[in-house]
């Protein structure tokens, strides 16, 4: 016979459905999900005003990605991921999963979870998915937006490369969702160490922070090519590895690669932070 | 709020001396594998080798040489002789030896004559001098100890080179039978076809002069040597090419075309002639992307040592003189088959190299490197190239007329010789074709793509009023959006003759285009250009102006190859099993990690709460709670007293099962209190001040903790919380507008939802009024009746007393007094007096059976009764002269208060 309380059972406590709903009307998650909607928008009508004077900067084979931008709807979709995934995408996966916890934390609620008892391995796997949910939805948000206003204004052409020959329209909805994929993929890598460092400090602002500037870092040190081999295992090596998904047939080495790099990098940050948080003493 | 703050700066100074031990280790270890001298498996030697050469046998030149010998080998070795480009020296090809070093081979590199620190002239890679320095470095292999011989003097051998080497690999393994083996790459055979390109078949007569590769051929012999002192004698014309050599060259870059001396000397330097006469098995590797020696070079070879009957395999790959290395696929396929070959002929290892060829086409963009990505395919035997299948595409465009430009110039641009390894520029085309200057026939869509692995043919007609006509033929794929490519920038030149002037009347004559390697897309057009000028190449001088005609059908020879395995796809099996290594991982900590609840300690099992012996010992040494024992009965209101810091809050942590006594322990109903332990359920908590989701009313925080408790929205009695709270309307309200006695009640209504057996309560009372904490002591009364139990913390006296039906008072981590609040308020033995004269009250109070006169103050003394009724004393004051202002009983529970936290608060700390 169970000691606790009567209705109670550790399995049922925080409902991913109550956290997603805590989450949910907070401010910081409404603006960084409208934004995702804003964001293919204000692209948008970027290039509608922005006018025809295209300075060429030179960024290679894939610059055209830019002119190729208002060819067609799935393009536009295609250039709002290329334009975020650097750095937004990062800003935001960041966000929902370094304040998860640490921001539980500085308001003092967390202490009165846990002595629900919501049990701490449970706390932080609804929280761990319920941020990853929030995550996923930020950037099928933006795919999607970016892919039905790219459409309404351009049209519903063939998905248009330079490296490669045109993409009927069909497979190209399959290479973006496998873009997609990828990029959520390689998030988790940002995910598992924002998420980490959300459970170790009690500072909302310094575990978003702090996840950003390492993840810059790394970036930072994959363009220093003296580095040689030793930058094939920083954390944002593959990050631009699915571009390769645009040529025809795909190139998926570099994709394998990477997901291997985000998937040891998110497992070893998510396992260090169940191992401390398991087992610290909660005291704020 | 939180006093443990203070104290951790020791602890997490303490963890980050771990931290950095551990970043030092790295780091240490980093700069050792980068500083530590790599471990080779070989030695080099340098030494100057003096050979002799010439076509007498007896001139002297001084070789700058380079043995590699693999350190760990078992016996003598088989040797490998490799050479280097033109241009380059020993040095140039280190890479490649240690490799082969690696491999188990004894390496000889040096400098071809009349480069680098070598002696000699240029004699490109003629018999006599450059082929017979070589044979005499095969005896000088021949007489080590540590080379294998096949017999006196013939050591086993490969030879490896590429271009200027490879060339010479064909030229020696010609003229020396003891070579056993070769791998010429990126090279020759022809070197007059080869500088003087003619792409029209049937006519023998010298192509169109190749300026732009020739003169970069010649400036690169031209130079001094390396590091040397600039060459004060010879002609600076020639540099150090020898004096027929640089005639020849000087003539016909004057003339554009070659006389019988040139032609002589060029065909003397070409493998074309050795051919018949090689036995040592060939591997020949020419790249797609070479301007200089096209495919149709190895083509050339390869039928020639084939006719001879020596086993001969062809592999093509993307890249050459104008492409580089070509992407690391294409080396590692190179490297492999290079290696595969020499172990099987020249080590004896490894079953014979099938005959299959291999080739690589451009599949993309790396988004990395930005470099370019190839597929590998093969075909089980060499096809040539015509292809093993072919493509015909009908071309249209009436004839037109195009202008030969005056000196060639303005040129059209088709590649950039010399500029190097910049294969993308070339991939996506640098070429350009000048307005007049070209005609342009072009198909309809390809309804199906077209995989072109060799060279297409076309047939052109041209007339010219002159009688001679020189253009360049080009073949395009030209996809929908208009953008054309130029495969390799490869252009087939001709030069034809006897020409009429009327198209009409021109005789068809075929165009061998150079061979490619491209898969055209349905959908793209094939587009063939006809040009008069480019800037590679040397043109009339004259002004004329050409007709060209392309006859409708184009043919383009196919290959369907079979993709080579990529070595790369073993990730995709790591990644599986990465996935699945994670996937058993966490199986495992989840069926490690499911504990069943321990029994509860029966003794206790209707005891709301029992501490036995708590300790809590932080991890810089700081103990917070030395030794701490008490029970919360069912109907007791206990309170727990202490002043700040006297270890109350950390015994609420572990009574909410944040944080882990050190030792002992606390039951709730006989179940052990641990981080998560499902009893925690039965008890309701304030600890620390109360923690809402700030963008949340009141209400929803109240609900959204009892959704988190996962259990059913009856038993949370809602209505009874929110009545306790006494928010009025403000329950709506977002709770970061709260006042601190807003949220103080609200975080007590939350403790109380469920109507927790256990309530534990960390300074209720904190930030309300009066009213609200009279209102509030009722609450508690009230609620600790049917059996349930109440825990308060406060460091307040009077809170205590009138709350509480049980005190538990703490000081520095230890329990100094606990029991009833009846007994421990009641009377105490000692009073305190407010006398008109201390000292003089001090003597009388001496001469009473009293114990413990002290001084409080300037005019009160504290005096244990001992049980003399307070009467007396104050009558014997009196009696003595001495004014009694005042007479207060003392309480227990002020004694012990003030015996233990009065006299030294301030040194217990923070606990």
């Amino acid at each position: 016979m169970s000691s606790a309380a009567t209705g109670y059972r550790p399995s049922a406590t925080l409902p991913i459905r109550a956290e997603i709903r805590r989450q949910a009307s907070r401010r910081r998650t409404q603006l960084a999900l409208g934004f995702m909607v804003l964001l293919p928008l204000i692209v948008l009508l970027a290039f509608e005003f922005g006018g025809g004077n295209d300075d060429d900067n030179g960024g290679g084979a894939f610059s055209s990605l830019v002119d190729l931008a208002t060819s067609g709807g799935l393009n536009f979709a295609l250039f709002a991921i290329f334009v975020s995934a650097g750095f937004l995408l990062v800003v935001v996966v960041a966000l929902f999963c370094g304040d998860t916890v640490a921001s539980e934390a500085s308001w003092g609620s967390l202490r009165y979870l846990l002595a629900i008892p919501v049990p701490r391995a449970r706390l932080l796997a609804v929280k761990l998915v319920v941020a990853l949910a929030y995550s996923l939805t930020a950037l099928l948000t933006l795919a999607g937006t970016a892919l039905l206003v790219g459409t309404l204004r351009y049209g519903w052409h063939p998905l248009g490369s330079t490296v490669a020959a045109e993409i009927p329209a069909g497979q190209g909805v399959l290479r973006l969702l496998a873009i997609l994929g990828y990029l959520a993929v390689t998030l988790l890598g940002v995910a598992g160490l924002a998420f980490l460092l959300s459970v170790l400090t009690d500072a909302a602002l310094g575990a978003v922070g702090g996840a950003v500037l390492l993840w810059i870092l790394s970036s930072i040190l994959d363009q220093i090519t003296a580095l040689g081999s030793v930058r094939n295992f920083l954390p944002t090596h593959y990050s631009d590895a699915w571009l390769g998904l645009l040529s025809t047939p795909m190139q998926t080495d570099d994709v394998v690669k990477g997901a291997i790099s985000a998937v040891c990098y998110a497992t070893l940050f998510w396992s260090l932070a169940f191992y401390r948080f398991t087992r610290k003493d909660v005291t704020s | 709020m939180n006093p443990f703050k203070g104290r951790a700066l020791p602890r997490m100074t303490r963890r980050r001396v771990v931290a950095s031990a551990a970043v030092l280790v790295i780091v240490a270890a980093l700069v050792t594998w980068a500083a530590l001298p790599e471990r080779h498996s070989w030695t080099a030697t340098d030494q100057r080798i003096t050979v002799r050469s010439g076509p007498s046998g007896t001139e002297p030149v001084d070789l700058d040489t380079r043995f590699y010998l693999p350190k760990d080998r078992d016996g003598k070795v088989p040797a490998v002789l490799l050479a280097h480009g033109f241009g380059g020296t020993k040095d140039s090809v280190d890479d490649d030896a240690e490799s082969l070093a690696d491999r188990g081979y004894a390496v000889l590199t040096w400098t071809a004559r009349g480069f680098g620190a070598s002696g000699g002239e240029i004699h490109l890679d003629s018999p006599d001098y450059e082929v017979k320095d070589a044979q005499r470095l095969l005896d000088w292999l021949a007489a080590r100890p540590e080379v294998r011989t096949d017999a006196a003097g013939d050591p086993r051998v490969g030879v490896v080179g590429g271009s200027y080497g490879g060339a010479l690999a064909l030229l020696l393994a010609g003229q020396d039978p003891r070579v056993d083996a070769i791998v010429p790459l990126i090279t020759w055979n022809d070197l007059g076809k080869s500088f003087f390109p003619q792409s029209a078949d049937g006519v023998t007569a010298p192509g169109v002069f190749k300026k732009s590769w020739a003169g970069l051929f010649f400036g690169n012999g031209s130079s001094s040597p390396v590091g040397g002192p600039p060459r004060a004698q010879g002609d600076p014309a020639c540099g150090r090419f020898a004096a027929d050599v640089c005639a020849a060259y000087l003539k016909m870059a004057t003339t554009g075309a070659p006389d019988a001396a040139t032609t002589a000397l060029l065909r003397r330097s070409s493998p074309d002639t050795a051919l018949a006469r090689i036995k040592a098995p060939t591997l020949l590797i020419q790249g797609a992307v070479d301007t200089l020696f096209p495919l149709s070079e190895a083509d050339a070879n390869a039928r020639g040592i084939a006719a001879a009957g020596t086993p001969v395999r062809v592999a093509w790959f993307t890249g050459g003189h104008d492409g580089g290395q070509g992407p690391q696929t294409d080396q590692d396929r190179t490297k492999f088959l290079t290696a595969q070959w020499l172990d099987h002929y020249v080590k004896g290892e490894g079953a014979a190299p099938e005959n299959s060829f291999t080739y690589s086409r451009v599949a993309g963009f790396s988004a990395l490197d930005r470099g370019l990505v190839t597929n590998g395919y093969s075909d089980p035997a060499y096809p040539g190239l015509a292809g093993s299948g072919r493509t015909e595409v009908t071309v249209s465009g009436p004839a037109q007329p195009i202008a030969n430009p005056p000196n060639g110039n303005p040129g059209a641009l088709s590649s950039l010789p010399g500029v190097g390894s910049q294969l993308s520029s070339l991939i996506g085309g640098v070429a350009g074709d000048l307005g007049g200057q070209h005609a342009t026939f072009e198909s309809a869509p390809l309804t199906t793509a077209a995989e072109v692995v060799g060279a297409p043919t076309v047939r052109l007609r041209v007339a010219s009023p002159t009688g001679s006509a020189t253009v360049f033929v080009k073949l395009y794929d030209a996809d929908p959006n208009g953008t054309a490519t130029l495969s390799g920038g490869l252009i087939a030149p001709v030069r034809l003759t006897g020409l009429p002037k009327d198209i009409a009347a021109a005789q068809p004559v075929t165009v061998t285009l150079p061979a490619i390697v491209r898969r055209i897309d349905a959908g793209h057009t094939v587009r063939v250009v006809v040009a008069t000028s480019d800037q590679a190449f040397l043109t009339p001088a004259d002004p004329a102006v050409y007709t060209v005609a392309v006859e409708p059908a184009v043919t383009l020879p196919t290959v369907v190859g079979t993709p080579i395995a990529n070595p790369q796809v073993v990730w995709r099996w790591v990644l599986l099993g990465v996935l699945a290594a994670i996937i058993l991982g966490v199986v495992a900590v989840l069926l490690v990690r499911r504990r069943r609840e321990a029994p509860p300690v029966a003794e206790f099992a209707d005891t709301p709460l029992v501490v036995r012996g708590l300790r809590k010992a932080y991890g810089d040494g700081f103990v917070a709670v030395e030794q701490v024992d008490f029970r919360v009965e069912r109907g007791q209101v206990v309170g727990l007293l202490g002043s700040n810091g006297a270890g109350k809050t950390t015994t609420l942590r572990v009574l909410m099962g944040l944080t882990m006594p050190t030792s002992g322990d606390a039951l709730v109903f006989g179940r052990r209190l641990t981080p998560g332990a499902p009893i925690l359920s039965r008890v309701g908590a304030l600890v620390e001040g109360p923690g809402f989701l700030p963008h949340l009313s009141g209400y929803e925080n109240l609900r959204a903790y009892w959704q988190a408790t996962g259990r059913p929205e009856a038993d949370a009695r809602f209505e009874e919380a929110l009545e306790i709270a006494g928010l009025g309307d403000s329950v709506h309200r977002r709770t970061k507008n709260y006042s601190h006695g807003m949220r103080q009640r609200l975080a007590i209504a939350q403790a109380m939802l469920g109507l927790p057996e256990l309530l534990v309560l960390d300074e209720p009372t904190d930030g309300l009024d009066p009213p609200q904490i009279a209102e509030m002591r009722r609450v508690l009364r009230r609620y600790a009746t049917d059996g349930r139990a109440v825990l308060v913390s406060s460091h307040l006296l009077a809170e205590v007393e009138q709350t509480c039906t049980h005190a538990v008072v703490v000081n520095k981590g230890r329990i100094v007094a606990a029991g009833p609040v009846s007994d421990i308020v009641g009377e105490s033995p000692s009073v305190q007096l407010s006398v008109s004269d201390v000292s003089a009250a001090t003597s009388v109070l001496e001469t009473l059976n009293v114990r413990g006169v002290k001084q409080d103050g300037a005019s009160d003394l504290i005096v244990d009764m001992n049980g003399t009724p307070r009467e007396e004393v104050v009558a014997s004051l009196v009696r003595a002269g001495v004014g009694v202002d005042r007479v207060v009983p003392r309480r227990r529970l002020e004694d012990a208060f003030l015996a233990l936290v009065g006299d030294n608060s301030r040194g217990s700390g923070d606990r």
